[in-house]
């Protein structure tokens, strides 16, 4: 039986964070996810439950305290060193001496790419991310729905085959919210990326996934996951649909049973 | 317009304080009698200045401007010297944090101590009228504050940024030249800020431990002990001058070369 090959598998992946003069943290308790090639999978869990450990053990930032992590059916160092995957971060991190084009050239420039060819990348980016007229603003003179947009431009750039995003839209209002939710899934199916998001808004995980992952606190583990079995083209009316009322009720409840008042 | 308008606004309370401590000098010396070897009027070290600027435009040579120049002269090497160094040795040095780290206390002790005392040795070095001798105790004064900016420009960096480098595989000479530096440069325009009156600051002091005639920090102790007030004043008048418009290039400069780092300012 051949089985489509997991972008990201994570086998009994544990993460102890060791703090000077207080008690170690359990961020990641027996960690056990599969992603697989062009899903949309949402880690989503109230705050403190390690979706961020997660996501950075999948980056390479964090190193697992036990377990095993495989990205690409690498180790996630060579996966790293290989660029294998994009990272958007809940602040924009854009560089305030650089303008919107060159903060999107930035990984090509630092990955060696020719100035031609990273001028003619940027350019696509930024029209696919709807900025193409702001390639010559500076990134204090955008909005912040803006500025997130252009750091998935910059993420985007040099065309990696998996998108980890940390609660890129947590800081944005309501609307611009939404768009961004549609902008993302029209990218996604443009270039058909694998994506790894970070939420904690239950419509925004139900809207946008293939596949929720529902986490929970102390320790921090994966309590139950979720097929999401929304009709695409996603829009508007998706938000309106029966179903997407009652995945959305589903998902409360399975945030609700997985948290332990212990406070 | 309106755009000229706004700025007199915003300039008129200066203006105005400007003018009434000016007038108030005046009257205060007129009434009270003050000798003018105690205190000149303005307008006596105004007309003292002008009779020198009036020397040196019509081609008569005027020894104060010649002074002011060669002191400008010292000013200015050694701020290059100085500011020049700080900045390499704090790139040379952020290469290895250890080292950089471990030097910090000595720099910030370093920058603490009186550093114009040490003038007369440079004197004994280089020589009196040499005007190295200058030129080194400035760069000495402006080293410092350059370096421990430049490494604090270097190194506190946020953490995100960081991460997004590590997240590209970034080399470390490529995170030196497409993070560390430019972040550098904000921290390094504000120690060049201080550096620049501070230089003239060292340069005229230094001279009052003798040098050259036509220097400014040499003129001003010879007219003093000469009883001509007005002339010493005067002196000072274009000393205060050349460091208020060396600050203000260094201000410019950063605002066309580091808008980011000032744009809160303005
Ligand atoms: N570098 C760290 N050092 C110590 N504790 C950490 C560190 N990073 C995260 N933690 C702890 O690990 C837990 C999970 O954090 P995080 O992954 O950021 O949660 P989330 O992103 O779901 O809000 C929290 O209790 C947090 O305090
Ligand atoms: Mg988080």
């Amino acid at each position: 039986m051949t089985e489509i090959p997991a972008v990201i598998r994570a086998e009994g992946v544990n993460k102890v964070f060791t703090v000077k003069n207080a008690d170690p943290v359990i961020a990641l308790k027996d960690i056990h996810l599969d992603v697989k090639r062009g899903e949309f999978v949402s880690l989503i869990g109230p705050s403190g439950c390690g979706k961020s450990t997660l996501l950075r053990l999948i980056a390479d930032l964090l190193q697992p305290t036990s377990g095993e992590m495989v990205i690409n059916g690498k180790t996630p160092v060579q996966a790293r060193l290989d660029r294998d995957y994009g990272m958007v971060f809940q602040a924009a991190t854009l560089y305030d001496w650089r303008n919107v084009g060159k903060n999107v050239q930035l990984p090509l420039e630092i990955m060696g790419i020719d100035k031609a060819e990273r001028e003619k990348r940027a350019a696509e980016m930024l029209e696919l991310v709807e900025l193409g007229k702001f390639a010559k603003h500076y990134p204090w003179q955008l909005s912040g729905g803006m500025q997130q947009r252009v750091a998935i431009a910059r993420a985007l750039a040099f065309q990696p085959a998996l998108l980890l995003m940390d609660e890129p839209f947590g800081a944005l209002d309501e609307f611009t919210r939404e768009r961004m939710n549609l902008e993302l899934l029209r990218i996604w199916h443009a270039t058909q990326t694998t994506v790894v998001f970070v939420t904690h808004s239950i419509a925004e995980a139900v809207f946008l996934s293939s596949r929720v992952v529902v986490m929970s606190p102390r320790p921090g583990r994966i309590t139950a996951v979720l097929d999401v079995d929304l009709p695409y083209p996603r829009n508007f009316e998706t938000r309106e649909l029966p179903r997407y009322f009652e995945l959305v009720t589903h998902v409360r409840e399975l945030l609700r049973d997985a948290h332990t008042f212990d406070e | 317009m309106t755009k000229s308008f706004e700025r007199l606004r915003y300039y008129l309370p200066t203006i105005v304080v400007a003018v009434a401590v000016l007038a108030l000098w005046e009257v205060l010396v007129t009434v009270l009698n003050i000798q003018q070897f105690i205190l000149p009027k303005p307008t006596q070290i105004a007309g003292r200045f002008f009779e020198e600027v009036n020397l040196f435009v019509t081609g008569q040579g005027s020894i104060l401007f010649q002074a002011a120049g060669a002191t400008f002269y010292e000013a200015l090497g050694g701020f290059i010297l100085g500011c020049g160094s700080g900045i390499l040795v704090a790139l040379v040095t952020a290469r290895w944090t250890v080292l950089s780290e471990a030097m910090m206390p000595f720099a910030i002790a370093a920058n603490s101590v009186p550093i114009i005392a040490f003038a007369p040795i440079m004197n004994n070095w280089f020589g009196l009228t040499n005007p190295v001798s200058k030129m080194t105790i400035v760069a000495i004064i402006v080293f410092f504050p350059t370096m421990i900016n430049t490494v604090r420009g270097l190194t506190l960096i946020d953490p995100r940024q960081l991460e997004l480098m590590r997240s590209y595989a970034a080399s470390d000479l490529k995170i030196l030249r497409a993070l560390r530096i430019p972040n550098a440069v904000p921290y390094i325009f504000s120690a060049l800020r201080v550096a620049s009156p501070l230089s003239m600051i060292g340069a005229v002091v230094a001279e009052f431990f003798g040098g050259p005639r036509a220097t400014l920090g040499v003129f001003i102790t010879q007219e003093a002990s000469g009883f001509n007030f007005d002339r010493a004043w005067a002196a000072i008048v274009i000393a205060s001058l050349i460091g208020i418009a060396f600050y203000a290039i260094i201000v410019f400069a950063e605002r066309r070369l580091a808008p980011w780092g000032t744009r809160e300012a303005g």
